[in-house]
């Protein structure tokens, strides 16, 4: 099977970007770079489609097994042996799941946008943005090389940055675009630096190579040296994951991830929900059988314990939080976390390779439920001009699509089956269980918090009593309302349909069986509680009432400290600030400024003063050069007679 | 080898008039004056190669054939020397060397 025609569905969006950003002026009539973009990633989402069809249903499965196909593979820069940074695809179960889920959700965006951004000045210059990101975001996931990735990881954080900013005359937009940009980039050093070990100890960027049974057994005689007890190979994969982490808004470096929201909703949708924040969970599975094997699987348990508390600490937040978009995007990180914790707790062969098949599935449905959310929350804000709840509430009679949709979307984030997020988070609490109580009770809990937080989003804004509105909200845009239709739908199907994912998706690239246990306590309790969320939330909100603020009363300091969302940016500042810029940066500044500039300053001014009192000596008076000449020459003669020379 | 006449009367001769000249490069204020002096100064070498080579080594002609070059350069450089005291002689409406000390720091 030649699958060498996959460079076209990164290279379409590359097209349309080069199209859109060079000739940005040709494109000023409004919707016709919407539907450059929209060309070109409908015609990638055919493709990734067809590939993913070809590879699952008849090529992949080779003598019970997935194989990887690589129909491309340039040597770009060689290094010695076989360290090389190549430029190629691979194609394997996770890389063509991605394809698919990278494709639908950006051709769907760039639908969406052409109702959401119609009329905005920038519209060209928005969808060239969306069609870079594109491209770099598919050829991450295609990448055959852990460099390839390292180079696309840096492309995408660079289009998440212009998107971000994209309203740049608005303070709080470069602000944030900013703070992203530092954040992530802060954690891509450490990425750097794991790969440039793994360069140095492995001795290979490949990704097949590096994930084969030869190589870890290698790794496994070689680990290099030992540093605070772990070896070389388990610190580069810690680095690894803090870039990962960084990427995935992981605690603690999280931060940027609430603030990306001052960028135009879709992009949310697109890049902070539901493809490029996942990109560190995918990295982790890129690498799964050396986080797995390597040092014993510390790397992975690391993995574990920051997926695990970040699902905690961002449900809690989410719970507090007024901005929808700031609701979803703690809840994004939320769920983040809950893939990495599968990740993290899964086993490696067989049904124990359940924990990575949850987390891929999750990423999956995820980027589904989650992107129709945030298209949603657009479509709300667009008709009441709003990001707040309290501005919100009684918009069910207005906007039924969007409110039937919203509950669809709700249902499936808290685990109500049929909806596609049941089938998932109820794998992933499966794996847990059979991994750590702790682990699963902490999942157990965040399930609770996301059914109640989520609830509390949709009473409070499609319920909760009615509001007076200056202009009866509406939903306008076909363009906007079809997305919203077409993703419900996936959120009501993929569940049920790609159940059990573990045909697709495991490890070792050979399926197993899994069935889920409807009567098991298990399911019944993750059941349970996201009822129980759910009732709590119809109780606090269906109607205004004053629960809300006994429960905060009720809670006090801890509300308080979630509210200020545990004051994580408060101590960030008062660490870049008070610790970093006054007690290293204002000292380092101050021996650069007097010592190294003053030697430099001294010998400059050393030369001015020195040819000040020379320079008198050239009067511009030509006889008195010529009595110096003679002087001089006088002055040699009586040395070269005096010494003999 | 000049019938009476020593080597060491030549290059008095000779240093006698580089003085001269040296003396007049110094001292003098008009340009033209200046070339002059520097004239002679050249001249007093061309005559000292000139003599040290008939009086040294009789069988060589390199002392005349440098002193015909010389020649050469003296007649070069002074109508370059001419042509610059000319334009000179144009911007500053004089050919005064003191007027001449625009190329200062």
């Amino acid at each position: 099977m030649d699958f060498s025609y996959v460079i076209w569905i990164p290279a379409l969006p590359l097209i349309s970007f080069l199209l859109l950003g060079l000739f940005n002026r040709y494109f000023r009539k409004e919707p016709v770079a919407g539907y450059v973009g929209v060309a070109s990633l409908g015609t990638a989402w055919v493709l990734a489609l067809y590939t993913a069809w070809k590879y699952f249903f008849e090529v992949g499965l080779q003598n019970g097994q997935y194989v990887p196909f690589t129909p491309f593979k340039w040597d770009w820069i060689h290094f010695a042996g076989k360290l090389s940074i190549d430029m190629g695809i691979l194609l394997d179960p996770i890389s063509v799941m991605m394809l698919v889920v990278v494709t639908t959700i950006s051709f769907m965006v760039h639908i969406y946008s052409i109702g959401y951004m119609y009329g905005d000045e920038g519209f060209a210059r928005f969808y060239a943005y969306l069609s870079l990101f594109s491209f770099s975001m598919l050829s991450l996931v295609l990448a055959s090389n852990i460099f390839q990735i390292y180079i696309f990881w840096e492309l995408v954080g660079v289009s998440s940055f212009l998107l971000i900013g994209y309203y740049f005359v608005k303070p709080s937009a470069i602000a944030a675009a900013k703070k992203a940009f530092i954040v992530t980039r802060f954690a891509d050093f450490f990425f750097l630096v794991g790969i440039l070990m793994i360069g140095y100890f492995v001795g290979t960027f490949d990704i097949e190579t590096l994930n084969s049974e030869g190589t870890i057994a290698w790794i496994a005689q070689h680990p290099g040296p030992v540093f605070m007890g772990l070896s070389a190979v388990t610190w580069a994969l810690i680095l690894i994951f803090v870039g990962g982490a960084g990427k995935s808004a992981m605690f603690p470096l999280h931060i940027w991830l609430p603030d990306a929201m001052e960028g135009p909703t879709p992009v949310s949708a697109l890049i902070h929900a539901a493809t490029m924040v996942v990109a560190g969970v995918y990295l982790v599975a890129r690498l799964f059988p050396l986080f797995y094997h390597v040092g014993d699987g510390f790397a992975l348990r690391v993995v574990a314990s920051v997926g695990t508390f970040s699902a905690l600490f961002a449900a809690i937040i989410a719970l507090t939080q007024e901005d929808i978009k700031r609701v979803l995007a703690y809840s994004t990180m939320s769920q983040i976390g809950y893939m990495m914790m599968a990740l993290g707790v899964s086993g490696y062969e067989g049904v124990e390779g359940l924990g990575y098949m949850a987390g891929m599935f999750h990423l999956f449905t995820h980027a589904m439920f989650k992107a129709l959310l945030f298209l949603i929350a657009g479509v709300i804000i667009h008709a009441v001009h709003s990001n707040l709840m309290k501005d919100m509430g009684g918009l069910h009679k207005y906007m039924p699509i969007s409110s039937w949709t919203f509950l669809i979307a709700a249902l499936a984030i808290s685990g109500i089956p049929p909806m596609a997020g049941f089938y998932s988070k109820d794998e992933i609490l499966h794996a847990a269980f059979e991994y750590n109580f702790l682990i699963w009770l902490v999942g157990f809990l965040v399930a609770g918090l996301t059914a109640f937080y989520m609830f509390r989003l949709y009473f409070r804004i499609f319920h909760n009593g009615t509001r007076e509105y200056h202009h009866p909200p509406k939903e306008d845009s076909r363009a906007m309302t079809g997305p919203l239709i077409f993703l419900a739908v996936l959120t009501l199907t993929v569940g049920w349909v790609f159940t059990p994912f573990s045909k697709y998706v495991t490890p070792t690239r050979v399926p197993f069986t899994y069935h889920i246990h409807w009567g098991s306590p298990l399911v019944l309790g993750s059941m349970a509680i996201a009822l129980a969320g759910i009732l709590t939330a119809y109780f606090f909100y269906y109607k205004p009432t004053d629960y809300p603020q006994k429960a905060a009363r009720a809670f006090g300091l801890t509300y308080q400290w979630a509210k200020n969302k545990f004051y994580m940016d408060e101590l960030y500042l008062f660490i870049t600030k008070r610790i970093i810029f006054d007690k290293i940066s204002k000292p380092s500044a101050w021996f650069d400024r007097h010592v190294v500039d003053g030697m430099m300053n001294a010998l400059g001014n050393t030369t001015v003063w020195i040819s000040n009192r020379i320079k008198v000596l050239q009067s511009g008076r030509l006889q008195e050069y010529g009595i110096y000449f003679v002087y001089g020459v006088v002055v040699l003669i009586m040395v070269f007679y005096f010494l003999n020379f | 080898m000049i019938e009476g006449i020593s080597i060491q009367v030549i290059l008095t001769f000779t240093t006698v008039l580089f003085f001269i000249g040296l003396y007049g490069f110094l001292t003098r204020t008009h340009l033209i004056g200046i070339l002059i002096s520097l004239e002679l100064m050249l001249n007093s070498e061309a005559i000292n190669f000139v003599a040290v080579n008939k009086y040294l080594h009789p069988q060589f002609l390199q002392g005349a054939v440098f002193s015909l070059f010389i020649l050469a350069l003296a007649a070069a450089e002074t109508a370059l020397a001419l042509a610059i005291i000319l334009q000179v002689y144009r911007r500053t409406g004089s050919v005064d060397v003191k007027e001449v000390k625009e190329l200062k720091y």
